[in-house]
C-alpha cells in the first residue's frame, strides 16, 4: 500500500518544473492568522457545555496512593467530579509508540505524577478544588533517584571495532575526555491540553499533538476503544520539540471525565505540570576518547554515555548517533548505557541524541587539534571519511566540508587567536570556536491527497502537523510547484487525524517524509494531465494553470472538464535507507566575550552554515536553524534541570527558573543555507533540518569560551560558577 | 459564594462589566468570557510573556492581575491592534520577517512591541546601545521556537519606517 523509497531519485523534477514556487522565501500562509491572534490552537475551541479539569499530582516520590478523599472537594461550588480511572496514565507516551504507554495513577513512579483529575465548572473552581482534595499515600519503592547511585545497565547495541585501547596507547596524539551535560526541557511556550468531547461512542479530541495519526492509536488503545472511533485535531500547535510526540496525561484524563460527563472536558496542563510530568532530556555523563596519528588522522574513536530513564522505558537518549558516521577512525567504542532511577519519564526532547553528544565530541575534536597543532577546520575535514565506518556503505550527500569553508571565510575565521587570552575588551576575553553540525536524516510513511479542483485550486489534505516548522508553507510550495498553481490558489488542511497519515511532526522528517507523499500524488495528476492533453508526462510543463508540451496547450480547468482530480500519494523508507548514510551537516562558527572578573559569557556573533539537501522554503528552513541554534546558546550556557537527589522531585519547573535564552543572550544570528540535492534521501532531494541548528551548536560556544579565557569546560551548560573557579587573575591582561 | 464589585471597563473599544469570580485572571476573563484568545497563557505566572496586553497604554502580564481589579481600565489585545485582513505595520514586519514559527508567543511579542514602540517615543530611559536597549526591553517575552533575531529586525524595521 506504501510505495518504499529504494532507488534515488535522480530525475530532479522539481529543478525541471517551470512554477518557480519551490524554495522560494515564501511568507507562511498561516502568518496573518498567527499574527493577528485568531488561529485556533486547542485549548481554544469552543465547545457547548465544556467543564474545566485540573489535575492533582503525587506529593510523594514512590508508593501508592491508599486514599483519596473526595468530600470536601465535591462540597466546593461548581465542582462536578473527581476522578482516579485506573485508564489515566502515569507516564506519556513516547513518539511513535502507537500503543498505550504506562497507566494506572494509583501507583506512584516518580514525584510530581498525575493521580487525579478534578473537574468543575470553571477553571478558578477546578483549581481550587484540587488544591483541596486530600490524597493519602503509602510510601514505598526502591528505584534510587541519583543516576549515580544506579547500576547502568550494559549498552545494547554497543558498536565495537578494532582495539580502542590499543590504538589510544600507540597514538601520537589523543584526548580522553569526561564530559557531563545537565537534563533539559522542551518547555514548548503552548502547554500540553486536551478537549475531549464524545458523541455516539466516538471520541473527538482537541488536543496539541506532534503526531496525530499515531496519537490515535496509543489514545484508542489506552482507552480500550477502536482506533475509528477517536478523532484528534491540532491544526495549530503551539511548539512540541518533541513534548508532544505521544499523548499525554491530559488526553487520557479529559476523555474519562468526558464519558462519565456527559459533556466535553478541557484539561490544560499548568507550567509546572508540563515540567514535572512530561517528558525531559536525560542528563548525560560521557567519555570521549579520540586517537590520532602523527599526521592528525584519527586511528581510534570511543564514545560512551551514561544516561538514565524510569525502568522499562525503551526510550535511551542516543548520545553516540552522529558519532557513528561523522569521523573515521578504525578502532571504535560507541556505547550508550542507561541507569534506571525514579524521576519524570526521559524522552525525545528536539534532537535526541545529537544535542547532547555532538555538543561533546565537538569539543573533543577542539582539544585535539590544538595538541596536535591543527586549525581545529582541518582536523575535521582531514577525518572525514569516505564511507560509513563499519559498514562501508556511501554517504548520499555531505557538505560538511563545503559549510566550514563558507563559514570560515564568512566568519571571518583567519582572525582567530591562535591561543586562548590573547583578546581582551576591557573586562572581557574575546575568543572564536568553530563546530561541525550533524544529525541523522529519516523518512517516516506518510500520505497525502491533493485534490485539482475543476477551478484549478488546489488542495492538499495529511494529518501532518505544522509545530511551527513551516508544513503549511512547504506543502502547498512543492503542490504549487508541481502542478504549475499560483501559491494563492493553493489551500492547505492539517492536523486533523481524519486525512491521511502523514509523518507527523519529529525527527526532522516531517517536510521530507509528507512532502514527498505531496509529490507522489502530484506526479499522479500530472500523468492524468499528461494523458488528457495527449503528451508524454515527462513533456508536460505546467505553469500558472496552464498546461503545454509536445506543441500542444490547454488550461488545465479545461482538462479538468468540470472534474475534480485527486489522488494519494504515498511513501514509505525502503533501500535507500540501507544503502547509504543519510544525514544534513554544517558548521558552526561562534565569538563569545567572557567576563574576567564574573565568568559571565555573552554571545558576541554566531553563524550557522548548512547542507541540507534542497531547501523548501528559504524564509522557514532559515528559521528553523536559527531556532536550534538557539537551543544550542541556551544549552551551551543557561539550561539544566535541577533534581532533589533525595526524592527526584524537579526543582526548577517554571520558567523563571529554567532558564531558555531570552531576546538578551541572543545576537543577530547569521544563517547560510547551501544549495544541495540529495536524491537518496528522498524524491524531492531534501532532507531535515527541524533540529540540524541544534547539533553541535554548543560545541562552538564552548569551544570559543576556551579560545577566549582558557578554561575548557567539562560540564554543560557553562554557567558562570563553573568559569570562576579556573579564570586567571582578572586584572591579567586588562587593556 | 464569592461576590465581586463590578468592574466597568473597556477591551478593544466595547465596554464590558464583570462581576464574576474575583478569582479570575484578566487573561482568563479575555480567554473565556469574550473569546479572545488571541492572550495566550503560556505560565500563569508573569513568567512567560505570552499573555501581555496593553493596559492603560501600558505592557501588562495578563495573567498577573484580576479581572475585577480592570475598572476604569483600557485595554487592548492583539484582536485590537489588527485582524488578518487589516494588519498593524508590526504585524506585517513579523510576517516578513518570520518573527515567529508556532505562532504561540506572537501576540504576546507584538502587544509588547507596540508598547514598546510607544515607550520610545515617550523617550523612556534607554540601557544602552539601540539593538541592545530593544532586546532588554523584549526580554519579558519568551520564544521557544528561538525567533528572536527575526522578531528584533522586525521591531527595528518597523522603528526606522517613516512616521506614517
Amino acid at each position: 500500500m506504501f510505495f518504499s523509497y529504494d532507488t534515488p531519485d535522480h530525475r530532479n523534477l522539481l529543478d525541471q518544473t517551470r512554477q518557480g514556487v519551490i524554495g522560494r522565501p515564501l511568507d507562511r500562509p498561516d502568518g496573518p492568522l498567527k499574527v493577528a491572534g485568531v488561529a485556533t490552537y486547542s485549548a481554544e475551541y469552543q465547545r457547548p457545555e465544556c467543564a474545566e479539569g485540573v489535575l492533582v499530582c503525587a506529593t510523594i516520590a514512590q508508593g501508592r496512593v491508599t486514599c483519596i478523599d473526595t468530600d470536601a472537594a465535591l462540597a466546593m461550588p461548581g465542582v462536578l467530579g473527581v476522578f482516579s480511572d485506573k485508564a489515566m496514565l502515569r507516564r506519556p507516551a513516547q513518539g511513535g509508540a502507537d500503543k498505550a504507554p504506562v497507566q494506572d495513577v494509583a501507583c506512584v513512579e516518580y514525584f510530581g505524577q498525575p493521580v487525579a483529575l478534578v473537574v468543575a465548572t470553571t477553571f478558578e473552581q477546578a483549581t481550587h478544588a484540587a488544591k483541596v482534595l486530600r490524597v493519602e499515600y503509602e510510601p514505598g519503592g526502591e528505584v534510587p533517584h541519583d543516576p549515580e547511585a544506579a547500576t547502568s545497565e550494559p549498552a545494547q547495541d554497543p558498536e565495537v571495532l578494532g582495539d580502542l585501547d590499543a590504538a589510544m596507547a600507540s597514538a601520537a596524539h589523543s584526548v580522553d575526555l569526561a564530559i557531563t551535560t545537565e537534563g533539559h526541557a522542551s518547555a514548548a511556550l503552548e502547554p500540553h491540553v486536551s478537549i475531549a468531547e464524545w458523541r455516539d461512542d466516538a471520541l473527538t479530541i482537541w488536543g496539541s499533538y506532534q503526531m496525530v495519526g499515531h496519537n490515535v492509536k496509543e489514545l484508542a488503545d489506552a482507552l480500550r476503544i477502536a482506533p475509528d472511533r477517536v478523532r484528534i485535531r491540532s491544526a495549530y500547535v503551539g511548539g512540541g520539540f518533541g513534548s508532544k510526540l505521544g499523548i499525554s496525561h491530559d488526553a487520557l484524563a479529559a476523555a474519562i471525565a468526558a464519558r462519565a460527563l456527559g459533556r466535553p472536558v478541557r484539561v490544560v496542563l499548568t507550567r509546572q505540570q508540563v515540567f514535572d510530568t512530561i517528558m525531559r532530556r536525560s542528563e548525560t555523563r560521557q567519555r570521549l576518547r579520540l586517537a590520532a596519528d602523527t599526521g592528525g588522522r584519527l586511528i581510534g574513536l570511543g564514545h560512551e554515555a551514561w544516561v538514565s530513564n524510569l525502568p522499562d522505558e525503551n526510550f535511551a537518549e542516543p548520545v553516540t548517533q552522529a558519532t557513528a558516521f561523522l569521523y573515521g577512525g578504525d578502532n571504535r567504542h560507541l556505547a550508550v548505557n542507561v541507569a534506571r532511577i525514579s524521576r519524570l519519564t526521559a524522552g525525545s526532547v528536539r534532537a535526541p541524541g545529537e544535542a547532547v553528544g555532538m555538543q561533546v565530541l565537538e569539543a573533543g575534536m577542539d582539544e585535539l587539534a590544538e595538541k596536535i597543532g591543527l586549525d581545529p577546520i582541518v582536523l575535521r575535514k582531514r577525518n572525514l571519511p569516505a564511507t560509513l565506518p563499519g559498514k562501508g556503505i556511501p554517504y548520499s550527500s555531505r557538505m560538511l566540508s563545503e559549510a566550514l569553508d563558507t563559514g570560515a571565510r564568512r566568519f571571518g575565521w583567519d582572525k582567530r587567536k591562535p591561543r586562548p587570552r590573547m583578546q581582551r575588551d576591557g573586562e572581557w576575553w574575546i575568543g572564536m570556536g568553530v563546530a561541525s553540525a550533524a544529525r541523522v536524516n529519516m523518512m517516516q510513511p506518510a500520505a497525502a491527497l491533493v485534490r485539482l479542483e475543476a477551478d484549478g485550486m488546489v488542495r492538499v489534505e495529511t494529518d501532518q502537523t505544522d509545530i511551527g516548522t513551516g508544513s503549511y508553507a512547504i506543502l502547498g510550495q512543492i503542490a504549487g510547484e508541481m502542478l504549475g498553481t499560483p501559491i494563492e490558489r493553493i489551500d492547505v488542511a492539517l492536523g486533523d487525524s481524519a486525512l491521511p497519515m502523514g509523518a507527523g511532526s519529529g525527527g526532522s522528517f516531517g517536510a521530507t517524509s509528507t512532502g514527498s507523499a505531496v509529490f507522489r500524488a502530484c506526479e499522479a495528476i500530472r500523468d492524468e494531465l499528461a494523458h488528457r492533453l495527449g503528451v508524454p508526462t515527462d513533456a508536460l510543463e505546467l505553469k500558472d494553470g496552464i498546461a503545454s508540451g509536445g506543441g500542444k496547450s490547454a488550461p488545465i480547468t479545461q482538462l479538468l472538464k468540470g472534474e475534480t482530480l485527486e489522488r494519494t500519494g504515498r511513501i514509505k523508507p525502503g533501500k535507500t535507507e540501507q544503502d547509504y548514510s543519510q544525514a544534513s551537516y554544517g558548521a558552526f562558527f561562534c565569538e563569545v566575550a567572557v567576563n574576567a572578573f564574573t565568568g559571565e559569557t555573552r554571545i558576541r556573533r554566531m553563524l550557522g552554515v548548512f547542507g541540507f539537501g534542497r531547501v523548501l522554503n528559504e524564509k522557514t528552513a532559515r528559521s528553523q536553524c536559527l531556532g536550534g541554534m538557539v537551543w544550542g546558546i541556551g544549552a551551551a550556557l543557561t539550561e539544566e534541570l535541577a533534581f532533589d537527589l533525595r526524592d527526584g522531585r524537579l526543582v526548577n519547573h517554571d520558567l523563571a527558573e529554567y532558564h531558555v535564552p531570552v531576546h538578551a543572550d541572543i545576537p543577530d544570528l547569521d544563517v547560510v543555507l547551501l544549495d544541495e540535492r540529495d536524491a537518496p534521501a528522498s524524491p524531492l532531494q531534501a532532507k531535515g533540518v527541524g533540529e540540524l541548528g541544534i547539533c553541535g551548536a554548543a560545541g562552538a560556544v564552548a569551544n570559543a569560551i576556551y579560545n577566549a579565557c582558557g578554561v575548557r569546560p567539562r560540564s554543560f551548560p557553562i554557567t558562570l560558577d563553573k568559569l570562576l573557579a579556573e579564570l586567571p587573575d582578572p586584572l591579567e591582561g586588562e587593556t | 459564594m464569592f461576590r465581586a464589585p463590578p468592574a466597568r471597563f473597556v477591551v478593544n473599544g466595547a465596554e464590558f462589566d464583570y462581576a464574576g469570580d474575583p478569582r479570575r485572571t484578566l487573561l482568563d476573563f479575555l480567554r473565556y468570557d469574550l473569546a479572545l484568545c488571541g492572550t495566550k497563557k503560556g505560565c500563569d505566572h508573569g513568567q512567560c510573556g505570552a499573555c501581555t496586553v496593553i493596559v492603560d497604554g501600558k505592557r501588562v502580564n495578563s495573567c498577573l492581575t484580576l479581572a475585577v481589579m480592570q475598572d476604569g481600565c483600557e485595554i487592548t489585545t492583539i484582536e485590537g491592534i489588527g485582524t488578518p485582513h487589516h494588519l498593524s505595520a508590526l504585524q506585517r514586519a513579523f510576517i516578513k520577517h518570520d518573527g515567529f514559527q508556532c505562532g504561540y508567543c506572537t501576540p504576546g511579542q507584538i502587544c509588547s512591541a507596540t508598547a514598546l514602540l510607544q515607550e520610545l517615543r515617550n523617550g523612556w530611559p534607554s540601557i544602552g546601545e539601540p539593538d541592545d536597549d530593544l532586546r532588554e526591553r523584549m526580554s519579558g517575552n519568551l520564544c521557544r521556537c528561538g525567533a528572536y533575531s527575526n522578531i528584533i529586525m522586525a521591531i527595528r524595521e518597523v522603528i526606522e519606517e517613516p512616521a506614517a
